[in-house]
């Protein structure tokens, strides 16, 4: 394997220019750096096309304004799911890929041809599905099922956006394989490329499924396939779909670690502990795509249950894992650095003032408390009845994605920025603000669409009030409160959302230059010559982390709690069996 | 650092902090317990559904639900029939672009088997504000017993998204003493 990559990469090697970062000490490859730069690039640009729909859908779903009518509301609403679930998240962590096995393990990018003719595909694909969504017959939604049948540039964009992402996993792949060949690093890999690793094994079975699922999808919207069976789809198609969004979680959380890591010079717990937690994600979270069919017909309680669970919840174990170790990680580093008093001096005199530090706690809270328990309320088999297609579900997955993974993503930007652009953020003070604004705007957003969904409120529906509809059904008062009130924090997270990518822009094109000599203004607890072993474990055994065992104890009785309320309503419905 | 290689390259061999032990015991065990809950709710609960499904021609279910509409119908209101099934009885409810099809009259605390299907594409049955939520698939014939515990007019609203007239497809319930 080795002797076949030397060969096919011999060029490349002697090509080849690093430079070395003055913060780290790493060694960085230019053409990495590169990758990483333009992809970060397509991601922001995605991100905007696809916030200002979702702000657009937002401000329709308000009774009071009712922005849009309703065939512009669906195709924003189909347009919106794409660009920022797919093309502003994948772009992101292709960029996270190069930076985690390149950059963090001191090599040379592999095969630097493929990962641009990746880049040019998912391009390529973006693009392509923006103009089948804007040509106004697309809008089937993020989940296109079928009979509903979309344009076959629909299709054809995501399939070819899907083999771009692949080409980028397998230049990761073959980073790695390099690194360990020319032995740029010692020992094992580090966790965030671990965690980076699990999320690039997840992805390969995501793009499969998406395969399997797409092709005759499209096959049979040009005509070659009579008929697609909507169950075998939706079963099929949710592998691929609830698969992609676990990539997210690892690569979140990869982002965790590395923020906790870079800021505070936390070290983890216990590696054996936080590596585990990651199998379990290639292990049992991608397979539980079953809790996406817990309402249809054709499908055994016993697969329901088996599948969602896998008899024992060992994915959610891995989540609860990584959210008690990542806060005891910082915790502990803070203790180490002096902050010992009491249960939380190690929090209160946390660096809140760094946006990345801030949006990674926040997005580490509002992930685990949001995003978190409402996914296992939603994916229990009987409750999923309860709120099933509702505006629950968009609210638990804004939670997840748009709480968690988009405001993780936007706190490693600030990271991103002055270590890899090299750049100093402009505006420091409104950066400071940038993660509270978008993290609280995502918070609201969820938890007043999950407020409406529990009062029956469907999910991608135009007119709530349904002037339109031949009998007239009111929804409850509070209901139309909460989808205003949801229209006014999505205006508070576009504020937050659009000032993020103002930041970003304007930090790339106006800020001011950091590989100069003169400047040198960032300060980091960081090792210097990158690749050496450095960690040591000084957690273990010795430390004391009540802040964290408080924090936890906080976490699992709101867990539990919620999960009964919900028992307790379902019991109160008509009997079904 | 979690940015760096560990310390042992065999990273298994580490010792695992006290607290993280903990933890890890408490969420294994409360995973268990949630999904023990489940197959308990299965015995102790009143609200499971079923299982019993069909593959049928979307067409020939439309003929059942007709043929049941005609056996059963006592009234008419905007041209759909108000249909009023005995205790017990098979009911047919048909979705289709962009209605719930007919109007049906139940009584409370009796039990109907429902019969639930699409004429042609994917939709979501949600009655309100009951706030019950199921997936209805063309070519499938979902049956579940359903037993109102209470009295009044019931909207079924779709939650599937099924085309520019999604949000105006209504049906009703009536449930009387």
């Amino acid at each position: 394997m080795t002797a076949i990559d030397a060969g096919a990469a011999g060029s490349t090697f002697k090509d080849a220019i690093f430079r070395t970062c003055r913060y780290t000490g790493l060694k960085i490859d230019t053409q990495a750096q590169l990758l990483i730069k333009v992809n970060a690039v397509a991601a922001v640009i995605f991100l905007l096309v696809g916030g200002v729909m979702g702000l657009m859908v937002a401000l329709t779903r308000w009774p009071a304004v009712h922005l849009l009518p309703a065939d512009w509301f669906y195709l924003f609403l189909t347009g919106h799911g794409i660009n920022v679930l797919l093309f502003w998240i994948l772009f992101f962590e292709m960029a996270i890929l190069y930076f985690t096995s390149a950059v963090l393990l001191n090599c040379r990018l592999a095969t630097p041809k493929i990962a641009w003719l990746g880049f040019v595909l998912m391009v390529v694909g973006g693009v392509m599905a923006n103009y089948a969504v804007l040509r106004g017959d697309s809008s089937v939604m993020f989940t296109s099922y079928p009979p509903l049948q979309a344009s076959p540039w629909f299709y054809l964009s995501l399939i070819l956006f899907a083999v771009g992402a692949l080409c980028a996993v397998c230049v990761f792949f073959g980073t790695l394989v390099i690194a360990k060949a020319e032995k740029t690093y010692k020992g094992s890999i580090p966790l965030v490329t671990f965690g980076a690793l699990t999320a690039a094994i997840i992805a390969v079975f995501t793009v499969v499924t998406g395969a399997i699922i797409l092709i005759p999808t499209f096959l049979w919207s040009v005509g070659l396939i009579a008929n697609i069976d909507p169950l075998m789809y939706k079963t099929i198609w949710w592998a691929f779909g609830h698969a992609s969004q676990q990539i997210n979680v690892s690569v979140q959380v990869a982002i965790w670690y590395a923020i906790a890591a870079l800021v505070l010079g936390a070290k983890p717990l216990s590696e054996k502990v936080s590596r585990t937690a990651f199998l379990m994600y290639i292990l049992f979270l991608q397979l539980a795509s079953a809790h996406h069919l817990l309402a249809d017909p054709g499908l055994s309680s016993e697969w329901k249950i088996l599948n969602t669970s896998y008899m024992m919840y060992l994915a959610v174990m891995g989540s609860m894992i990584h959210g008690m170790t990542v806060p005891g990680s910082i915790e502990a580093a803070q203790r180490r650095n002096g902050y010992t008093k009491g249960a939380f001096e190690w929090l209160r005199k946390a660096p809140w003032g760094n946006p990345a530090f801030a949006g990674m706690f926040l997005s580490l809270v509002l992930f685990g408390f949001i995003g978190g328990i409402s996914g296992v309320v939603l994916g229990t088999e009987q409750l999923n009845v309860l709120m099933h297609n509702t505006m629950y579900v968009p609210g638990h997955f804004h939670g997840t994605v748009v709480a968690g993974t988009t405001l993780a993503f936007m706190a490693m930007t600030y990271l991103v920025l002055p270590l890899i652009f090299q750049r100093e953020i402009i505006w420091p003070k409104l950066a400071k603000w940038q993660p509270y604004l978008f993290g609280i705007g995502a918070a609201g957003i969820s938890m007043f669409m999950m407020g409406a969904g529990t009062l029956g409120v469907p999910r991608r529906y135009w007119d709530i009030t349904l002037t339109d509809a031949a009998t007239s059904f009111e929804f409850p008062a509070a209901a139309y409160m909460m989808m205003g009130l949801n229209g006014v924090f999505a205006l508070m997270a576009g504020l937050g959302g659009g000032l993020y990518i103002v930041l970003t822009v304007g930090t790339i094109v106006f800020g001011k230059r950091l590989d100069t000599a003169e400047t040198q203004p960032l300060v980091f607890p960081l090792h210097a010559g990158g690749g050496e072993v450095v960690s040591t474990y000084g957690s273990a055994g010795t430390v004391k982390l009540p802040g964290t065992i408080i924090l936890v104890g906080i976490f699992f009785a709101s867990f539990v709690l919620y999960y009964f309320v919900n028992w307790k309503y379902l019991s109160e419905l008509w009997l079904f069996q | 650092m979690a940015i760096s290689p560990p310390e042992q390259r065999i990273w298994w061999n580490e010792p695992i902090h006290k607290v993280e032990l903990g933890w890890i015991v408490i969420a294994f065990l409360w995973g268990l317990f949630m999904f023990f809950f489940m197959i308990a709710w299965h015995f102790i609960g009143n609200q499971n559904l079923s299982n019993e499904t069909y593959r049928i021609q979307p067409t020939a279910y439309e003929e059942k639900v007709e043929a049941f509409a005609e056996q059963y119908q006592v009234g008419e209101e905007d041209g759909v029939p108000v249909v009023r099934p005995p205790a017990g009885a098979d009911v047919y409810i048909l979705a289709r672009t962009y209605e719930w099809w007919p109007i049906l009259e139940l009584k409370k605390g009796q039990s109907y088997r429902i019969h639930l299907s699409s004429a042609d594409l994917a939709h979501g049955f949600s009655l309100q504000p009951v706030n019950i939520n199921i997936s209805v698939q063309p070519g499938y014939e979902h049956v579940f017993t359903l037993t109102p515990t209470e009295t009044g007019e019931f909207t079924i609203v779709c939650n599937e998204y099924c085309g520019i007239g999604h949000h105006t497809m209504i049906g009703t319930i009536r449930v009387t003493e």
